[in-house]
């Protein structure tokens, strides 16, 4: 009775089991011999992405390892949580994570609803060609180095740049903005708002294009004026296009403008300035604490991946919107 | 049309007004600064026109050889990198539209995955140095061979072309590199322009990987020519070296190094726009 009873459900798995890897060789076998060309071109790009995307990934194991310059890149000897222990009990590590929380979230606030808006002023330009002109313009920061706008930036604000004549002809003393840390998140989020705002309109405009003339038609007749119609019609016609937006801007919440923020700081402005990617480019590359910088590297990485992950279930269970 | 919907218009037209004003004053500011005096500068009168009109400042600009050097360096790493990515993003991205093909979905999340999750700068750091890619053009090129939203850009592209015609040169006997090199790729001149296009503004403008990886300054693209001339200002880091010796016009550079910078892309952007504009939609719709 028992043996027959364990006998009879180990032999029913097996067979299907073994049944389907025979065969899913076999197709195996057939896709390669047809589509070998095929898969030959995916070669390079495959070793592209092992290469520069996924063995770095392996490579964060230094943050458990003990790394040694010009070593094996995968470190020497296991060392536990001694470096993820350090970067805890660090107080330089506990500002910069503040600090990246409050300039990621003043970004979210101001860059992710701005373009929102842009694109429905935009939206109400009945004249194409003038549409088209502020299109054009309000797009070209985006296509700027952020050298270049980190320049324009300090120019704007030097001691005799615009910023300082105007503040000077009403009558105030100049600033020195640029070496001011209660300064910086501004100076930041408005540079961030200039660069990016007319390029985010981009997506938003195609989704107001896809709204069904009809459905305006039938709010006019139902008596609704302007505001309930952009209310009830226009809102919920981009709120598919805002969700992902809001989902991918999260999921880049912690990565703060890494450049940018490496390009304007200096060490006047570390106590707003500094976020976590900026010391760890310091920890890591300037004073070779690879290990360490790893370690908290990839802890900022594993929160995005947290974030980006909770906001896509989120959406998916209230409003039905997902990245996959 | 009501009374509030044409106060609402003109109340439109300010903003907008103000839009465009508050996007086109720096780059207006800083072409007249360029052009302008060193005096009018410092003590603040020149706005939207050049004051002092001259062109000193190109001429001490335009006579350091190394901003030359660099800016030629620049057009070398795009012109590479560019070539380097086009060839790897068509053929993946080819790979990954072929919808019969056994393994794609798998092919597909590797591209995926890396948008949401990436190693981190420490570990290509470590990677790069060890495989000695240090003060090459590779440093550059390589890391950054394939983005994955230009990828999913062209996939949907290819998609969207229809079978038949390479069902019917697979019949004339063509194999599949002469589809894709045939075929294919003549039939996707737009797409392929947009890719090249957004490749190459964007290995133009990059700073951070020649910043991080090159250690000579022969080998700066121009972006860290000026990087490290505006980081002088601060007082941060080291100032630019080749300049030094003109810190007094240090405004005026400045300026001068942002316009010639920024030059080749104001310059093609009028024509060009649209290209981004439908390469960010098919991405968008498709992806």
């Amino acid at each position: 009775m028992t043996t027959a009873n364990t006998l009879e459900p180990e032999t029913l798995e097996e067979r299907p089991d073994s049944g389907r890897r025979t065969s899913r060789g076999g197709s195996w076998r057939r896709a390669l011999r047809r589509d070998w060309q095929l898969y030959s071109l995916a070669i390079l790009p495959l070793l592209f992405f092992l290469i520069f995307r996924y063995a770095p990934m392996l490579g964060n194991i230094i943050a458990f390892r003990k790394f040694e310059p010009g070593g094996n890149i995968f470190g020497e000897e296991w060392v536990g949580l001694r470096y993820v222990r350090m970067f805890l009990n660090d107080p330089t590590f506990w500002n910069v994570f503040t600090n990246t929380l409050v300039l990621g979230g003043l970004t979210l606030l101001f860059c992710f609803p701005l373009p929102i808006v842009l694109a429905l002023l935009l939206n109400e330009v009945r004249n194409r060609k003038m549409k088209r002109f502020l299109q054009s313009v309000s797009y070209l920061p985006h296509f700027l180095s952020i050298v270049v706008v980190a320049g324009i930036v300090m120019q704007f604000l030097s001691l005799d740049g615009p910023v300082n004549q105007i503040l000077q002809m009403a009558g105030g003393e100049p600033i020195s903005f640029m070496q001011r840390p209660e300064w910086f998140r501004t100076i930041y989020v408005s540079s961030e708002i200039w660069q990016t705002v007319g390029w985010g309109t981009i997506l938003y405009l195609a989704a107001l294009t896809t709204i069904d003339e009809q459905l305006y038609e039938a709010a006019k007749i139902d008596g609704a004026s302007r505001w309930r119609q952009i209310w009830h019609v226009t809102l919920p016609g981009i709120r598919p296009t805002a969700v992902t937006l809001l989902i991918l801007n999260i999921g880049t919440f912690m990565a703060v403008g890494f450049e940018k923020v490496l390009l304007l700081y200096n060490p006047l402005t570390y106590p707003t300035g500094d976020v976590i990617s900026t010391y760890v480019y310091r920890m890591g590359v300037q004073s070779s604490n690879m290990s360490y910088a790893a370690a908290i590297g990839l802890f900022e990485a594993l929160i995005g991946l947290t974030l980006i992950i909770s906001a896509n279930v989120i959406s998916k269970r209230t409003v039905g919107t997902s990245l996959w | 049309m009501t009374r509030g919907y044409r106060i609402f218009q003109g109340f439109n037209a300010v903003i907008l007004a103000v839009v465009v004003v508050a996007t086109l004053y720096p780059f207006v500011n800083i072409i007249a600064q360029s052009f302008s005096d060193e005096r009018y500068i410092l003590s603040g009168q020149v706005n939207l026109i050049p004051k002092g009109f001259n062109l000193t400042t190109y001429q001490i600009v335009g006579s350091d050889p190394m901003f030359w050097i660099n800016y030629r360096n620049t057009v070398v790493y795009t012109v590479v990198a560019t070539l380097i990515a086009m060839v790897l993003t068509t053929c993946y991205a080819y790979v990954l539209s072929k919808r019969h093909l056994k393994g794609r979905t798998f092919l597909i999340w590797i591209a995926v995955f890396t948008m949401f999750f990436n190693g981190g700068l420490i570990p290509n750091y470590v990677l790069v140095t060890s495989l000695g890619l240090k003060n090459s053009i590779w440093a550059i090129a390589l890391p950054n061979a394939i983005s994955v939203f230009n990828l999913l850009v062209m996939k949907a592209f290819f998609e969207s072309l229809p079978d038949e015609l390479e069902e019917a040169a697979s019949i004339d006997g063509l194999n599949t590199y002469g589809i894709l090199w045939r075929i294919v790729l003549p039939l996707s001149k737009a797409v392929i322009a947009t890719m090249v296009l957004f490749y190459a503004v964007s290995f133009w403008n990059s700073w951070f990987s020649a910043f991080l990886y090159m250690n000579e300054t022969e080998l700066f693209p121009v972006t860290v020519y000026l990087r490290n001339l505006i980081a002088g200002a601060t007082g941060a880091e080291g100032a630019g070296a080749a300049v030094a010796d003109v810190t007094q016009a240090a405004a005026n550079i400045k300026s001068v190094t942002i316009v010639l910078t920024v030059l080749p892309i104001l310059a093609i952007y009028p024509f060009v726009q649209r290209y981004f504009v439908s390469g960010v939609m098919l991405g968008a719709v498709k992806g």
